[in-house]
């Protein structure tokens, strides 16, 4: 069985503070160019292959849902 | 009054009225001339599983009384001028938020520390809102230990029936005096109010007053208003004495109308036909009693312990039909039978 | 075959939507972006989601930015006045004994404007989780001076920097909590790195669950981050808060008895009629020895309103005295009025009381003037009142250190020794239960009819017992005194007669 993780970002959710990506031990994370739906930058998934679901970015982001974190299972 | 009347006076008199009506906690802070209730209370809350604290301060003690009342508790506290003065903040977080709860004030002489004698000089601060923002609260003003108990239990159901914090407005004498007292059978246990913060509630329930959006604030000030205005056409309550046929009329309340007593009688023996309007709660004043009577009176005395506080009231509520004279001393004294008999007399002789 | 499980999703202790924010933005909260505030709320909404303590938890938004604190938790809210979140956190807490209670309250609101309500919560070591968040700075107001600012530190209120010399140091909150016996649980944490993140969550959990566990005062200090008001970015401010504010505020557990403090008993309220009645109403009339509803003693004296003024010195008893006959008379079904002067008069060394009593409503009950009977224990009350008594009234004087008094012609007096005669007898704090004594004799000469005099003896006895009912000792040496001051007074002839 193969487990991979990955970050959700809710684009309109997030304020581009920026604390997630400084969180994020293997620089999973960046701050994009673009602007959400409150005229805001948000966070992109840049390296997505390298989370380990450690969820630091989940505690550190002070959004309710901005940043979800998915466990990914495989059945062989 | 029945051998089974107790002799209390009338601050202990409040309390045994309160826990009559199931108040289930009391939070104060020791201030003369009030200290019975809190000394009172100490000794019974405990003893029939009440919740009693000596609070920090007057602010902790209403503040206490807030978180309580929210909890959906019966609560109250009690305090003289300068303690109401500290808890005003929190009496309008109480009327915004409209959480039910009672306060008592027990008058002393003002302003700054004055002196522990009696005056009524807490008549605006208390009857006119006194906090910040237009909130009004219901004033009971009890002129005896037996209504210092009743009024215990009708202030626990206004509070309940409008949403808002009463006032209990008495003065010193009230308070320290002695009298018998019958006691009310104790009412039953009610459960939390459902907008109570009360496990079993929903869990949604919060109390706010803060409304950032000018329309919503209008719109919960002018619900606010709507209650006051309702309470004002439904509440008044006052005690008319010797009015019939009476050309003179004294208003007066506590201590002083029970003195206005003794100097009507006395009044009435020369010949003057003065007569009494008592009002028993100060919020909403008792204008339908008054109007009523300008038609017969020829002039109005308004008789307090203030430099004319309530004569206003009495001016408003008859739009100053009549002429209304005031009658007060302040700094302690009282006014006696006979000083209040010879200034009506005298005032009164240009009208009759 | 692929499944996908979210392992960490929006806490359920959030509300599914924030109905109170604007339309579009009914999923996030209010907060400044990279602010602490929202971190701590998620904290703490995930905790009492996974507790399952939604339903008994009240979360407090105080003021300052965490106002709108119940537009998110899923639980009860209150927002307080500033600085009140402490007295209202104990109403709410001695209200339910399961309710756990989160004190929410920023620098400015809990260590400054609300210290004095927040520490004496702390002393008396209520069941109340608080989470005390310091930033250094106010941040709703708009940057200025917090008890906790450093020292040099600029804000909008100390633009040239703190000064310890003027605006003093900051404040250290955990270390004078820790410092107290009553707290269970004082830990520092702080919202910089991820680290010290999911520090502070272990933490602001342990707390919750000491409260949801009545185990008392639980209290997180979290340095926390708020970029716009310290004008810094995401770096900027953690590395502020690790390389200054800790330099201050030392992170760390400062105090924790978690373990072997016991829970609180969960308080039952408690509402039993029979119990109110059995603690608040009196005796049976027999055990008061009282008389039925509708007993009238038949002498023509007590159809008449009397008017009482008992008066002499701090610690003649006289209080006492009028207490006694104030019983006497709801003993007897009469409306009675008792108004001793109070206040500094009262501790001035003059004592005197007021008592009216009357089958009608008693109207005032002060007696300053016409009164019907003035009992004088010393020489100077005797001279103040005796201008006040009516031209048919009566004095009852101590004779033992007052002279036969001038009286109108038809006023009366009865006089007793009795200082004298109880400090002879070894009970000098009886003296005034031999002035009743007089009292008696002068009721018995003068206006009783025999079966009210015997009743007037027993109801004297009567008022004796419940008005020392806690000092049963004093009870047999007043009733003796009230027998030999009956004995041993006198109806006074007076030289103005």
């Amino acid at each position: 069985m193969k487990k991979r993780y990955f970050p959700i970002i809710t684009n309109d959710e997030c304020k581009g503070c920026g604390r997630c990506v400084i969180a994020c031990p293997k620089g999973v994370l960046a701050l994009g160019s673009a602007l959400n739906a409150a005229g805001l930058p948000f966070v992109a998934v840049e390296n997505e292959e390298a989370c380990t679901g450690c969820s630091l970015c989940f505690y550190t982001c002070p959004e309710p849902g901005a940043i979800r974190i998915a466990e990914e299972k495989e059945d062989e | 009054m029945s051998s089974k009347s107790l002799l209390l006076c009338g601050n202990e008199a409040l309390v045994h009225g309160a826990l009559l009506a199931g108040c289930d906690a009391y939070f104060g802070y020791p201030i003369t001339p009030a200290g019975e209730i809190i000394e009172c209370a100490a000794k019974k809350f405990p003893e029939l599983g009440r919740v009693f604290i000596q609070a920090e301060s007057e602010i902790g003690a209403i503040c206490m009384v807030m978180g309580a009342a929210a909890a959906g508790q019966r609560a109250m506290t009690a305090s003289s001028g300068l303690g109401i003065s500290l808890m005003q903040e929190a009496v309008s977080y109480l009327a915004g938020m409209e959480i039910p709860c009672v306060i008592a004030d027990v008058m002393r002489c003002g302003p700054g520390i004055g002196n522990i004698s009696v005056e009524q000089s807490d008549y605006f601060q208390v009857v006119k809102g006194g906090g910040h923002g237009g909130y009004r609260c219901p004033v009971i003003a009890p002129a005896s230990a037996q209504e210092m108990c009743a009024a215990a239990f009708m202030a626990f159901e206004l509070a309940e029936k409008y949403r808002t914090p009463v006032y209990i407005l008495t003065d010193g004498m009230i308070g320290q005096m002695m009298e018998s007292v019958a006691l009310p059978e104790p009412l039953e246990k009610s459960a939390p109010a459902p907008y109570a913060l009360a496990p079993g509630n929903a869990r949604a329930n919060h109390f706010t007053s803060i409304y950032l959006d000018p329309a919503e604030m209008e719109k919960k000030n002018e619900a606010l208003l709507a209650k006051y205005r309702e309470i004002e056409t439904r509440e008044q309550d006052a005690e008319l004495w010797r009015t019939d046929d009476a050309d003179i009329v004294l208003v007066a309340y506590g201590i002083m109308s029970r003195l206005a007593k003794n100097a009507i009688a006395e009044l009435r023996r020369s010949g003057v036909k003065a007569g009494l309007v008592r009002p028993k709660r100060l919020f909403p004043f008792p204008k339908d009693a008054l109007n009523a009577l300008v038609p017969q009176t020829k002039k109005f005395f308004a008789v307090e312990l203030s430099g004319g506080q309530m004569i206003e009231d009495v001016k408003l509520a008859i739009e100053c039909r009549r002429p209304v004279e005031l009658i007060h001393r302040v700094g302690g004294k009282l006014i006696s039978v006979e000083e209040l008999v010879a200034k009506v007399k005298a005032a009164a002789g240009t009208h009759l | 075959m692929k499944t996908i499980r979210i392992i960490k999703d929006r806490p359920a202790g959030f509300l599914p939507e924030f109905a109170e924010r604007p339309a579009p933005l009914r999923r996030s909260t209010h907060y400044c972006p990279g602010c602490g505030h929202g971190v701590l709320h998620k904290i703490v909404a995930e905790a009492i989601a996974e507790f399952g303590i939604k339903d008994r938890t009240t979360f407090i938004s105080p003021v300052g930015c965490a106002v709108f604190g119940y537009y998110y938790m899923d639980c009860f809210g209150i927002s307080t006045p500033h600085g009140r979140a402490p007295a209202v956190a104990t109403g709410l807490s001695r209200a339910h004994g399961n309710g756990v209670v989160i004190s929410y309250q920023g620098d400015g609101d809990l260590a400054a404007i609300g210290f004095n309500e927040f520490i004496h919560t702390v002393n008396r070591g209520e069941n109340i989780c608080y989470i005390f968040v310091n930033n250094a700075i106010y941040g709703m107001t708009g940057g200025q001076m917090a008890p906790t600012t450093l020292v040099g530190q600029k804000t909008s209120t100390t633009p040239r920097g703190r000064d310890a010399a003027l605006d003093g140091l900051p404040f250290r909150v955990a270390e004078i909590v820790a410092s107290q016996p009553n707290p269970v649980y004082v830990e520092r944490v702080a919202l910089s790195t991820p680290k010290e993140i999911m520090k502070a969550r272990a933490a602001i959990r342990k707390a919750i669950k000491n409260t949801a566990e009545r185990k008392g005062l639980s209290f997180v200090e979290v340095l926390s981050p708020c970029p716009v008001g310290l004008k810094k970015d995401a770096a900027g401010v953690s590395k502020f808060i690790d390389e200054e504010m800790t330099k201050i505020f030392p992170l760390g557990k400062f105090k924790d008895v978690s373990a072997e403090r016991v829970p609180a008993a969960e308080r039952v309220p408690v509402y039993d009629k029979e119990k109110v009645r059995a603690a608040l109403f009196p005796p049976d009339d027999g055990a008061a020895g009282g008389v039925p509803a509708d007993f009238r003693n038949r002498s023509q004296i007590f159809d008449k309103e009397r008017r009482i003024k008992v008066a002499g010195a701090g610690g003649q008893g006289v209080l006492s005295l009028a207490f006694i006959i104030a019983h006497m008379g709801r003993l007897r079904n009469f409306n009675v009025t008792y108004l001793p002067t109070y206040g500094p008069e009262m501790r001035g060394g003059t004592a005197d009381c007021s008592v009216v009593v009357s089958r009608g409503e008693i109207a005032s009950p002060v007696v300053d003037a016409n009164a019907n009977m003035l009992i004088a224990l010393n020489r100077p009350s005797l001279e103040k009142y005796l201008p006040q008594l009516k031209p048919t009234g009566i004095v009852i004087y101590d004779s033992s250190n007052i002279p036969l008094p001038r009286l109108g012609a038809n006023q009366v007096a009865y006089g007793v020794p009795a200082a004298q005669t109880a400090l002879e007898s070894g009970n000098p704090r009886c003296a005034n239960a031999l002035i009743l004594g007089a009292f008696a004799r002068m009721m018995d000469e003068l206006f009783l009819t025999p079966e009210d005099a015997a009743d007037f003896t027993s109801v004297v006895e009567a008022a004796v017992r419940e008005c020392f009912a806690d000092k049963p000792k004093i009870i047999a040496s007043n009733i003796e005194a009230f027998r030999v001051g009956k004995e041993k007074s006198f109806r006074a002839v007076s030289s103005g007669r």
